[in-house]
């Protein structure tokens, strides 16, 4: 079977990623992996999507819903329960599922929407034993939002993500006593509005620069010990405290879940965990392009969708318009940013948005892009915190060399 | 004298603000700009919240629920309480299931089920 453009994953990022590449005459499939469209937004019954892409508060099913609409007013081709088993160089496919066997596929372009998955126990090497009751709290999201189970009812949180305040105020609505929230950072990944609403609006406290030094309990987890941590992030044990719960989310992290590129030649940037991107959100593989989660973790899902819509418009031209080499010019972060994304960009006309995340918080910073030695922007920000992604707009007729994104005193 | 300590959430710069109540003017302070003023003074007054919460299914399975506005910060408790009390079949996004919760002006409204 052959199509113009295959997308890999039916959550915001591969709806809105298909919908723009059918909006541009490509025939587009998407293959979703679960038994329906909308991906992590079908547990974030909260608040709080869609007031940039919609210009409307809705919850996370409502966001899905309008783009399942539109997918399905679209020309999209849709395979549910279709897991893809690997993709090759030359654009082609091998996928199964129950109602069409193993599949063939060929692809006049692959765009990559697979999304994130949580950090584990395994992953942070959580000490102590490993007893029930320790989930991550989007896998919790899910057994409560959609399955309907309570977790657990003396709870503790680890890690102070959007996911895992938004669990605290979720366990704490249907009856859980949430007991603490342990931050190894001095400060919160999560967004200060969740913070607000979901910790002190219910008087849960939060300890940061903590973390737990032992997990204790067979077969059910009976009770943490804790500790605050030097400034290298190392328990201080003459500190250490315990506290009794019976279940653990663990909201540390999330990780791009780009395992099918193992068998390509798509180059990964180790900062963002998801490949490294051109303006067109291709990968360094032609024909290959990448958006939401799976390419950077994103705060808002309006900027996934945006993102996404970038990605699908690009590989419906790549598959359907002859392209020509491109030359490229290497974005590079340094000096408290993390990491800037595209991270190469080709000369041309227009304008381009640049993400970025800083590595810690800053005050009265100025955010400076250059161009060789050449400032071709510079924005002054009254803060900027690891956990708000940032962008900057710049002039693409501006871009002569390789580009340098940096912080400077506001008054350099 | 009532004192409320938050922090403003009207933009990431989130200013930590005190609210208290003088001669029956409530006095903001540690805001940076107009717009913490305002969220300040509202949250020491009159703070609100759209709730979301789960309604049980006849099939067995859940449902989720909004209010169809903010509701005052105090009531959230009661509110949560009556859709524990509600049980529904074949809802679709966008049903009302409760009109008019408590009396508070706010209808349950269904934001998703798992069939779709």
């Amino acid at each position: 079977m052959r199509y113009d453009v295959i997308v890999i994953g039916g959550g915001p990022a591969g709806m809105a990623a298909a919908l723009a590449a059918d909006k541009a005459g490509a025939k587009t499939l998407i293959l979703e992996r679960d038994t329906r469209l909308g991906g992590i937004l079908n547990q974030c019954i909260h608040q709080g999507f869609g007031l940039h892409y919609f210009k409307e508060e809705m919850t996370g099913p409502e966001y899905a819903h309008r783009f399942k609409q539109l997918v399905e007013k679209s020309s999209v081709e849709v395979m549910l329960e279709s897991m893809v088993l690997s993709i090759g160089d030359d654009l082609t496919l091998t996928a199964l599922s129950p109602s069409h066997g193993l599949m063939k596929l060929e692809a006049g372009a692959i765009v990559l929407a697979m999304g994130c998955r949580e950090r584990t126990a395994g992953a942070i090497m959580l000490p102590g034993t490993r007893p029930a009751g320790i989930y991550t709290a989007g896998m919790a999201q899910k057994l409560s939002n959609v399955m309907g189970y309570l977790v657990g009812k003396e709870v503790v949180i680890l890690g102070s993500g959007d996911i895992g305040l938004i669990m605290a105020r979720r366990m704490t609505s249907e009856g859980a006593h949430v007991k603490l929230v342990l931050e190894l950072m001095p400060f919160s990944s999560g967004l200060k509005r969740n913070i607000v609403q979901c910790l002190d609006d219910y008087d849960i406290p939060i300890k940061y620069s903590h973390t737990i030094t032992k997990v204790e309990g067979s077969p059910r987890l009976t009770g943490l010990r804790y500790a605050p941590v030097d400034e290298f992030r190392r328990p201080i044990l003459e500190k250490e405290e315990y506290i009794s719960c019976d279940t653990l989310l663990l909201s540390v992290g999330l990780i791009p879940e780009n395992d099918l590129l193992s068998g390509t030649s798509v180059l990964l940037d180790r900062v963002t965990g998801g490949a490294v991107v051109d303006e067109n959100r291709m990968t360094t593989v032609q024909g290959v392009f990448s958006c939401g989660n799976v390419l950077h973790v994103h705060d808002l899902v309006d900027n996934v969708s945006n993102e996404a819509e970038i990605a699908g418009r690009a590989a419906a031209e790549f598959a359907l318009c002859a392209q020509k080499e491109k030359e490229y010019f290497g974005v590079k972060a340094t000096n408290g940013i993390r990491y800037a994304l595209p991270q190469r960009i080709s000369g041309g006309e227009g304008k381009i948005t640049l993400f970025f995340r800083v590595d810690a918080v800053y005050k009265n910073r100025k955010l400076v892009v250059l161009s060789g030695d050449k400032v071709i922007k510079s924005r002054k920000f009254a803060v900027l915190a690891p956990g708000e992604m940032g962008s900057v707009e710049i002039d693409r007729a501006l871009v002569d060399g390789e580009l340098t994104v940096r912080l400077d005193d506001e008054n350099a | 004298m009532r004192t409320l300590d938050t922090i403003c959430i009207m933009c990431p710069l989130g200013c930590p603000l005190r609210v208290t109540e003088k001669d029956g003017k409530v006095c903001v302070e540690g805001n940076t700009c107009a717009r913490g003023a305002k969220y300040g003074a509202e949250e020491f007054t009159y703070p609100k919240r759209t709730v979301t919460t789960l309604v049980k299914e006849k099939s067995g399975g859940v449902c989720s629920v909004k209010t169809s506005s903010s509701v005052p910060k105090d009531r959230i408790k009661d509110v949560l309480f009556e859709a524990s009390k509600l049980c529904v079949t074949d809802a679709k996004i966008g049903d009302v299931i409760l009109q008019n919760v408590l009396g508070l002006g706010v209808d349950f409204v269904v934001t998703g089920t798992s069939r779709d």
